[in-house]
């Protein structure tokens, strides 16, 4: 039977799926610890073992192995641009987007402080705007110079004004800076284009960072590391929602992805106003977007995921309003322990309420909001970011979720709830779980077969 | 000659949009770059619209009769973030009710104001005004 091989290098557990794929099914998934300080193939060949057992007795031609990773940190990046609202603000979407984590959005002209603060992030790439097309060209041409007179010698991913790409590539050429060109991440006001750019950086993460995080032992064995692991859930997401050339999709969807470290937000929609009267705002918002809540997840960010939610929330979610439990003691205990696996009663509850918790602030970040400014027209309703009020699909993913005995409670957390009406999340979503944990390994496998990868993701999505 | 860039929009809360899409074709078709930022905007929209773009000229309608409010400040915003001697226009029903013109037009060329309309200025003035401070003659 052919098969294709999956792999997820994750910043916790390396994760394998086996497709077959003439029969559209998942026949194995196995997991061990990624082992990235000594030799990443240590962690791959535990986890291979596993499969090797369960595929025992069984003709399995893999006839190609593709992976991802969020391995080391996963992709860091940086984001410099003009005005905060404005370029920089696209650039860190666009950032976003290709499944990176922005450590910070720098605008305006640097500094040399500024520049020093760069030198010392463990940064991997930066992505360096400016400028819609034929507008601002001093700023971004100022912070190419500046990059170069200080040694930053990070791959740059420019997506600027192109009235600048000339000067710019004299520049960083002259330097031997490892760069690349591409469309303006906003090349009129308002005006998002971020799809180019994300492609740019898978490109330099495939080409420079797979080998700078030690992952270039996976290459041999696999077919090449594709892309940074977030952005393969966002590539399932799109697929699943917008369908492929054979397969129909579900339309527009939001899923959240609670990890140990961080909550993903992923909505593939339009985000369009759904109710008359209202006047949308601020900077266009990607049709494919994605948020990431570095303070919110289940281990490493256990005791920051408390700090934002206040004692009040966490207690509701706990229905603990005795104040019987010790919230504290039960997230630290968590930060240090981040391979705990929930084991008593309480455990499981208490790894619940945080999911929750994680659900309800993702969601609020990451959705438009409604604000009502009293005019001497009357009351006028001014809308920035996206409407997903109407949003038909809500799918969760990430530990948490997939070992949940209640997952649908976990995920109606982030329903639309009439005590803060601002905040435009789905009113009345279906609620579906990835319960087979393979959303990221079929974004790997709609590289080269989308239409099953949307099929087979419709067939092992779980309504709850 | 390159075209020039002028930002569109009208001010603070009022959301009086025809004006504004008259004035967005008006301008065009006159040869110039028009960014229109539309209705409820408030002063850093068009500042941080003027930066971004690169542009030569803002101009600001109102018409609710709030403009005088609404506009106070928006020079030095401008110094502020770079633009110094950005033309600045506006025009509309600038302020409540029936006032002295000439005293309107003191007050908001006080203000930073280059060229200041009252209402029933014609499409016409205003290209010309424009063509002229920016030397296109």
């Amino acid at each position: 039977m052919d098969a294709y091989l999956l792999v997820d290098f994750g910043s916790t557990y390396t994760k394998l799926t086996v497709v077959d794929l003439g029969k559209e099914e998942i026949i194995a998934t196995t997991k061990d610890i990624t082992t990235i300080e000594e030799n990443i193939m240590i962690g791959f060949d535990k986890a291979y073992l596993k499969i090797e057992q369960i595929l025992k007795g069984k003709n399995v031609n893999f006839i190609k192995k593709l992976a991802c990773s969020s391995a080391g940190g996963g992709l860091k990046m940086i984001a410099i641009g003009l005005v905060p609202e404005l370029t920089a603000e696209a650039a860190k979407r666009a950032a976003l987007g290709a499944g990176a984590r922005i450590l910070k959005v720098y605008s305006y002209e640097l500094t040399l402080t500024e520049i020093e603060e760069i030198k010392n992030s463990d940064l991997d790439i930066i992505l360096l705007a400016g400028g819609t097309d034929g507008g601002n060209k001093e700023c971004i041409i100022h912070n190419a110079k500046m990059l170069v007179e200080n040694k930053v010698d990070l791959p740059i991913v420019v997506a600027g004004n192109k009235v600048a790409s000339d000067k710019i590539r004299k520049i960083f050429t002259k330097a031997k800076m490892y760069f690349v060109i591409t469309e303006n991440v906003m090349p009129q006001l308002g005006k998002l284009n971020v799809e180019p750019a994300r492609e740019e950086i898978r490109k330099v993460f495939m080409e420079k960072i797979i080998e700078a995080k030690g992952l270039s032992n996976a290459e041999d064995l696999v077919k090449g590391i594709l892309m940074p692991t977030p952005a393969a859930v966002l590539k399932a997401a799109r697929i699943l929602s917008e369908g492929s050339d054979e397969e129909s999709g579900l339309g527009e969807l939001i899923i959240v992805d609670i990890g140990g470290a961080t909550t993903d937000v992923h909505s593939i929609a339009e985000g369009d106003p759904t109710k008359g009267g209202v006047t949308v705002r601020g900077l266009e918002e990607p049709f494919a977007k994605r948020t990431v809540e570095g303070d919110l997840g289940m281990r490493y960010s256990a005791v920051s995921l408390r700090e934002a939610a206040g004692s009040r929330k966490m207690r509701k979610y706990l229905g603990d309003s005795e104040r019987k439990i010790d919230i504290d003691a039960n997230c630290k205990y968590r930060v240090e322990h981040i391979k705990m696996v929930p084991a008593t009663d309480e455990e499981i509850y208490f790894d619940e309420a945080m999911a929750k918790v994680a659900t309800e602030l993702s969601l609020e970040r990451h959705v438009g909001t409604i604000e009502c400014t009293y005019t001497p027209m009357g009351a006028m309703y001014t809308q920035i970011g996206k409407d997903l009020m109407e949003v038909k699909y809500m799918i969760g993913t990430g530990g948490v979720l997939v070992h949940s005995g209640n997952p649908q409670d976990i995920l109606k957390a982030g329903a639309f709830s009439a005590e803060n009406p601002m905040y435009l999340k789905p009113r009345n979503a279906t609620y579906l779980l990835d319960k087979t944990y393979i959303l990221s390994a079929m974004g790997l496998l709609s590289e080269d077969y989308p239409d099953k990868a949307c099929r087979i993701m419709k067939k092992y999505l779980v309504q709850v | 000659m390159e075209k020039k860039t002028l930002i569109l929009g009208v001010i603070g809360s009022d959301c009086h949009a025809v004006g504004n899409k008259i004035l967005d074709y008006a301008l065009t078709e006159a040869g110039f770059n028009v960014i229109n930022i539309g209705v409820l905007s408030p002063q850093e929209d068009f500042i941080n619209a003027a930066v971004e773009t690169n542009a030569d000229v803002i101009i600001v309608s109102s018409l609710y009769g709030h403009g005088e409010i609404d506009c106070r400040g928006m020079r030095e915003k401008c110094d502020e973030a770079g633009l110094n001697g950005i033309l600045l226009f506006v025009g509309g029903n600038i302020v409540v009710g029936k006032q002295n013109w000439d005293d309107v037009y003191k007050r908001f060329t006080a203000m930073g104001f280059n060229k200041v309309y009252p209402p029933g200025t014609t499409l016409e003035t205003t290209i010309h005004d424009l063509k002229e401070a920016l030397g296109l003659f």
